[in-house]
């Protein structure tokens, strides 16, 4: 990339760039703290995390604009990880993550998303939404009506406040307010301090404390990769729609590789995986960030302020940030998807259901992935493997024409050969291909098939009509060569 | 006379009216003029169009086909029309573009979709009325 591209990447919207980045750092912070407390590990890890990210990612990401730092869907994937084998185990998983994405980024493999359908992502996002939401569910349980309260005045200063005025993140107003009041009143409501230390430092560089043993690996790697698609996934998207926001394009593969490098380096530093955040960039958009330097200056903000405030910030009540990620869930979840459900085609309806199914079931946002794409799979072979045959007499009832229409493969030749009435009493058969195509040797077995059946009843077959490519893969396989013609 | 006109539209049955008192406002001198349609994209709409078409790209295409009747119908008047699709904050956007670009006069709906969203939003035709440079018409 040339020298004056870099420049303008960088420096080409200071203004828009620093005033948003500072706003994404005020509203970083509570998710971070939160999304800390979804995976079980202290504030410091998830806010080490987004410092981290949103700093390496400003030099290395592809898509300049976009946010990433500490996120719900990573969180949720390392809750179990984090009760079983705690949290160095989770540093070395974030390192594993980090190797995995780059080696996803440097090999190109961003193409393949395109595999995942439309209603698995719909399900991913609405499912995140889901469990964003129960995982907040805690906070409420054997309180009394005070946190219901808090958490209410919370929502409504979210909602509400940005009818005077859209500046000031609404989030951050609500929190503090609703730290004031329960801080002056003293109501002795759980606290952020209440939920593990908050020590104002610079995250430090250390190895995570575990035994190199392949015993290790097999317990890191199955996380790793989960967190690799989720990641990923969450990442690939947010840059498509930063690039439709920003009416700009990116490089997938770099962005790939750049959240890669990003987790690799939070996780020497102890903070836990992360990857792109949709709610963030947006914001980061709509308030006037779209360079690198909105995602740098993003991090230290964010740094910065805990340092200097995070004598404030364990005050921060829990129900103020249980209000916050319930206003992130209801943000995250697809709402349209809904409304839309009984307009789109009945298979993508069950596609995106089965995905959020799947993740509530499994609390694991990589299955949902994978029960989706599956389905939409046998779905799709379903519907292609329709094969239409008609038929008609000629030459006075001598002769019969088959017409086909649709894919002949492994899972239509069933179909496709029960149309075809072999005991007949022509002489001659003409089948007309012209509006199928062979894609496989089951496709070619069964025309040899139809071949060797009609000749054992002295029926003389001649298929006509094959495509290019059909006829090619005929010859190849060596199929029928010798009736077929054009 | 009014010839190059830019027409803020939110794709809603609002805008339609827009679109057809324009129609009825240049026909006696409609072989002059153009209507170019202006729609903004804000983020919330990035978001679940990305979500709904997979890409940017995809997205865009599909934006441009919804608008195709609407352009067509206008033409089928024989007057030039064309979609513009702008990218933010709706009123920021088409408040610059018909400022940076020379337009006669610009043409707005009067309500957006709902009553709720224009109590939330605030009017996007307040807004033009306020900061466009160009007349201004509001249909009601």
């Amino acid at each position: 990339m040339s020298t004056s591209a870099i420049k303008e990447q960088w420096f080409g919207n200071l203004k828009g760039d620093i005033l948003s980045g500072i706003v994404v750092a005020l509203a970083l912070i509570p998710e971070a703290i939160a999304f800390s407390i979804i995976a079980g590990v202290d504030p410091m890890v998830g806010l080490y995390a987004s410092f981290c990210i949103s700093l390496v990612i400003a030099f290395v990401g592809g898509r300049p604009g976009m946010i990433s730092g500490a996120t719900g869907a990573m969180a949720l994937v390392m809750i179990t990880l984090v009760a079983e084998h705690g949290i160095e185990y989770l540093l070395a998983t974030t390192i594993l993550t980090g190797i995995l994405q780059v080696l996803f980024g440097t090999f190109k493999l961003a193409r393949f998303m395109k595999f995942i359908p439309r209603s698995v992502m719909v399900g991913f996002v609405n499912a995140l939404g889901i469990l964003i939401f129960t995982s907040q569910l805690q906070h409420f349980e054997n309180e009394s009506w005070v946190i219901y309260a808090l958490v209410g005045l919370t929502l409504a200063i979210i909602y509400l406040f940005p009818l005077i005025s859209k500046s000031i993140p609404s989030t951050l107003v609500a929190i503090v307010v609703v730290s004031a009041i329960a801080i002056s009143m003293n109501m002795g409501v759980r606290t952020v301090g209440d939920m593990g230390e908050l020590t104002q430092t610079l995250p430090l560089f250390a190895l995570p404390s575990i035994p190199l043993t392949f015993e290790t690996l097999m317990i890191i790697f199955p996380y790793a990769l989960a967190l690799t698609i989720v990641g990923l996934l969450e990442s690939l998207l947010t840059a498509a729609i930063v690039d439709d926001m920003t009416d700009t394009e990116s490089n997938k593969n770099k962005e790939s590789r750049g959240q890669g490098i990003a987790n690799i380096v939070t996780g020497f530093f102890g903070g836990m995986g992360g990857c792109a955040m949709i709610g963030q960039s947006v914001i980061n958009v709509k308030s006037g960030g779209n360079g690198r330097l909105s995602s740098l200056v993003a991090g230290v903000t964010l740094m910065f302020l805990i340092i200097a405030l995070g004598g404030v910030v364990v005050q921060i009540p829990m129900a103020a940030l249980a209000g916050v990620m319930i206003m992130v869930s209801i943000g995250t979840f697809d709402w349209s998807s809904v409304r839309n459900l009984h307009k789109v085609p009945v298979s993508d309806g069950a596609v995106m259901v089965v995905t959020v199914l799947t993740v509530v079931l499994t609390h694991n946002l990589a299955y949902g992935v994978l029960a989706g794409v599956v389905l939409s799979m046998i779905f799709f072979a379903v519907k292609i493997s329709k094969v239409r045959v008609l038929s008609l007499y000629v030459n006075k009832g001598t002769k019969r024409i088959y017409y086909v229409q649709g894919q002949l493969f492994f899972a239509s030749v069933t179909d496709f050969l029960s149309e075809i009435e072999f005991k007949d009493s022509v002489d001659e058969v003409e089948i007309d291909l012209s509006d199928s195509h062979l894609w496989d040797d089951s496709a070619i077995g069964a025309l040899d098939n139809v071949e060797s059946k009609f000749l054992q009843n002295g029926i003389q077959v001649k298929f006509i009509g094959l495509n290019g490519e059909s006829s090619r893969l005929l010859n190849r396989l060596g199929g029928v060569s010798k009736n077929s013609g054009h | 006379m009014f010839k190059r006109i830019l027409l803020a539209t939110d794709g809603s049955e609002h805008s339609q009216r827009a679109i057809d008192e324009t129609i009825k406002m240049v026909t006696p001198y409609k072989d002059q003029v153009t209507i170019d349609l202006v729609y903004a994209v804000d983020g919330e709409t990035s978001k679940s169009d990305v979500l709904k078409y997979g890409d940017a790209q995809t997205a865009t295409i599909k934006r441009k086909e919804k608008f195709l009747p609407t352009i067509q119908s206008i033409e089928a008047q024989e007057i030039d029309a064309d979609i513009i699709l702008l990218h933010g904050n709706p009123a920021e956007t088409i408040i610059e573009y018909a400022n940076e670009h020379d337009y006669d006069c610009v043409v707005v709906g009067s309500r957006g979709r709902n009553k709720f969203q224009t109590l939330i939003l605030g009017s996007v035709s307040h807004k033009l009325v306020k900061y466009v440079q160009a007349p201004v018409i509001v249909v009601k």
